[in-house]
């Protein structure tokens, strides 16, 4: 039963967070970097942080609305809130910090979160990914319109945090609430959220699914936060209709969007393709450099090649037999390439 | 070969006379500071110390003594417990100026301190005539010394207690407000619990201090034997009289406070906070 809408402005120190969203039974992921407010908004609506205007309603019922002098005590609006290192309680077992939220449903959480054999454990007993369940079966205890995540996966190793996400995704998809969920990492954000919100400096720069955020970027940081190269250069009007970009790197390469003057070029890394010797075909962007980086991540790998990061799978590397410091050309489409402007 | 060999003879012999330097030093500074205690148990044999204590005014000074510190401390502990909660967790205006009053009588001269209350609460003090009014004369009575012993010894728990909220993880009050607990509930189930060690350690520094006060004691309430003499002003009077129970007082003195501090090191919680001076170096209460 659910819509959590806000509307809030609250002064931060070198800047004002304004934030305006609804989010429905679904989960918005807040991304951005650190400083940006991210874990403000989520604050603000558990009642931790008065903002200085606005409103927070959650299906009708204000938790916060300046016009109307309405302004609810954490204790009072039934959310539920994730904190980044979980906050158990270290001198109680898990059994009483889940049941600090709620008696009636104890049994179930722990059994539902695979706990249960943890029940007389305390905190500093439990692994990551244990403390992370006990700190979210606390949080549904008191069945909450609304749950908040700060940083759910931050706290984890690299080891323990694909497992935990896969579960997260299916968990918030089975509670079908309205959930917020704050993160820096754009990967968590794609594979937990319906829709991703960047803020930066208080302000929301764009909202939409992780797909429209990697097609279509609305700024620099925007795309180089999904994971694209965003090469630096200045753009004019080229042959055959496209634009020419001539990159600070001293490359030129050529775009089908147009655009004028100094230009941030978007190409995603697994649009690049990797080879020793140039193709000839125009189509194609080449970028020719010394590979600066090999970094093997899962059956792919990401190579460096001059300013251009490719990733390419772990059959095409081994044949191409690369090593540090060899020369290679990164190829990729013209047609594909976006420009953004950069305001410098 | 040789004169290397000699060369490294000679430093090492200089290092180990330096570090006999040091232990000199070290053994003399804990004997100074051993041989009063220990002197006030060798100086006359164990049984003619407790037979002293047989003595009329050694009883009532006790009496006197353990019914104004313990009712003191009760009440540095139900007052302060919540002043200390809120200055340490909210920002109000003129905070840090709350926090200074709170540390002034810790370096305020038990005399002086003596003369302050005297000043405000004596017969011709500020709140002297409202008090008479109310038929409430409190210089030199029992009131007297348990309003000296929370003037001086509230200080050493505020400031531990204060320093002790503060070190709470808030994250973990903020956890437990969004559980639907009030602040007073947040403050029993979580805050209060996990600052048990700390409190204690204050207590017990507050308790020490108030059982050995003398100066602002003998100048507000007096030293009237069975009313306000407490324990070590007893041991000034008995000291023209007879210096044996002297000796005894402050031998009870002694095993009163070391029994204090040793059953406070003893509970494990308590245990954690190890340092016993007032002057905590780790967390500055001033912010």
């Amino acid at each position: 039963m659910g819509t959590l809408e806000l509307d809030i402005t609250v002064p931060l120190r070198s800047f004002r967070l304004e934030l305006a969203v609804a989010v429905g039974r679904e989960t918005l992921a807040l991304v951005g970097p650190s400083g940006a407010g991210k874990t403000t908004v989520l604050r603000a609506v558990a009642g931790l942080v008065t903002p200085e205007c606005g409103r927070v309603e959650v299906t009708g019922r204000a938790l916060f609305d300046s016009a109307r002098g309405v302004d609810l005590p954490p204790e009072e609006r039934r959310v539920g809130f994730v904190f980044q290192e979980y906050a158990l309680f270290p001198h109680m077992t898990v059994e009483q910090n889940v049941a600090f939220g709620g008696r009636t449903r104890v049994a179930e959480l722990l059994r539902r979160f695979r706990i249960a054999h943890l029940a007389q454990a305390r905190p500093r007993q439990l692994s990551g990914g244990e403390r992370q369940r006990v700190g979210l079966a606390r949080a549904l205890a008191r069945e909450p319109d609304v749950l908040l995540l700060d940083e759910p996966l931050s706290a984890l190793d690299t080891h323990t945090r694909a497992g935990v996400r896969a579960e997260l995704q299916g968990l918030l998809r089975e509670l079908d609430l309205p959930t917020v969920l704050v993160t820096h990492d754009f990967t968590d954000a794609a594979a937990l959220a319906d829709r991703v919100g960047v803020l930066v400096e208080g302000r929301l720069l764009q909202l939409g699914t992780p797909e429209e955020l990697i097609a279509a970027p609305v700024t620099p940081f925007v795309a180089s936060f999904t994971g694209a190269n965003v090469l630096a250069g200045f753009a004019k009007p080229g042959a055959n209709g496209l634009t020419e970009v001539g990159l600070e790197s001293g490359h030129v390469v050529f775009s089908s969007d147009t655009a004028h003057g100094p230009v941030g070029v978007v190409v995603y890394p697994w649009d690049v393709s990797i080879s020793r010797t140039a193709v000839a075909d125009s189509a194609l962007n080449h970028v020719a450099g010394p590979i600066r980086s090999l970094v093997p991540i899962g059956n792919r790998v990401r190579v460096q090649v001059g300013p251009l990061v490719a990733e390419i799978t772990s059959a095409s590397a081994q044949r191409l037999d690369l090593t540090l410091g060899d020369d290679a050309i990164g190829s990729f489409k013209a047609s594909g390439t976006r420009l953004l402007s950069r305001d410098t | 070969m040789p004169a290397i060999r000699a060369g490294r003879t000679r430093s090492r012999a200089r290092g180990r006379l330096f570090e006999a330097a040091l232990f000199l030093a070290a053994a003399l500074a804990l004997a100074f500071l051993v041989l009063p205690v220990a002197a006030i148990f060798l100086r006359i044999p164990p049984g003619d110390l407790v037979s002293q204590l047989g003595n009329q005014a050694a009883r009532e000074a006790l009496v006197v003594s353990l019914k104004t510190n313990l009712l003191a401390e009760a009440i540095i502990l139900l007052v302060g417990t919540p002043a200390a909660y809120l200055i340490a967790t909210k920002r109000f205006p003129l905070r840090s100026l709350a926090i200074t009053l709170v540390e002034l009588p810790l370096v305020l001269p038990p005399a002086v301190a003596g003369i302050g209350l005297l000043a405000a609460f004596g017969r011709f003090g500020l709140l002297g005539g409202e008090l008479e009014a109310i038929g409430l004369s409190i210089g030199f009575t029992q009131a007297a010394v348990v309003l000296a012993v929370l003037l001086v010894a509230s200080p050493f728990y505020l400031r531990q207690a204060i320093a002790t909220f503060e070190a709470l993880d808030e994250s973990l009050l903020d956890a437990a407000r969004t559980l639907g607990a009030s602040p007073a509930r947040t403050f029993f189930r979580v805050a209060l619990p996990l600052a048990a060690g700390g409190l204690g350690a204050g207590a017990a520094l507050a308790f020490a201090r108030g059982i050995g006060e003398f100066g602002a004691t003998i100048m507000f309430a007096g030293s009237l034997q069975g009313v306000t003499q407490t324990l070590p002003l007893a041991i000034y009077e008995q000291f023209d009289v007879s210096f044996d129970v002297s000796l005894a007082l402050g031998a009870l003195l002694v095993v009163l406070s070391a029994a204090v501090l040793l059953a406070f090191k003893l509970v494990p919680g308590w245990a954690r906070s190890s340092s016993t001076s007032p002057f905590l170096s780790a967390r500055s209460v001033s912010s």
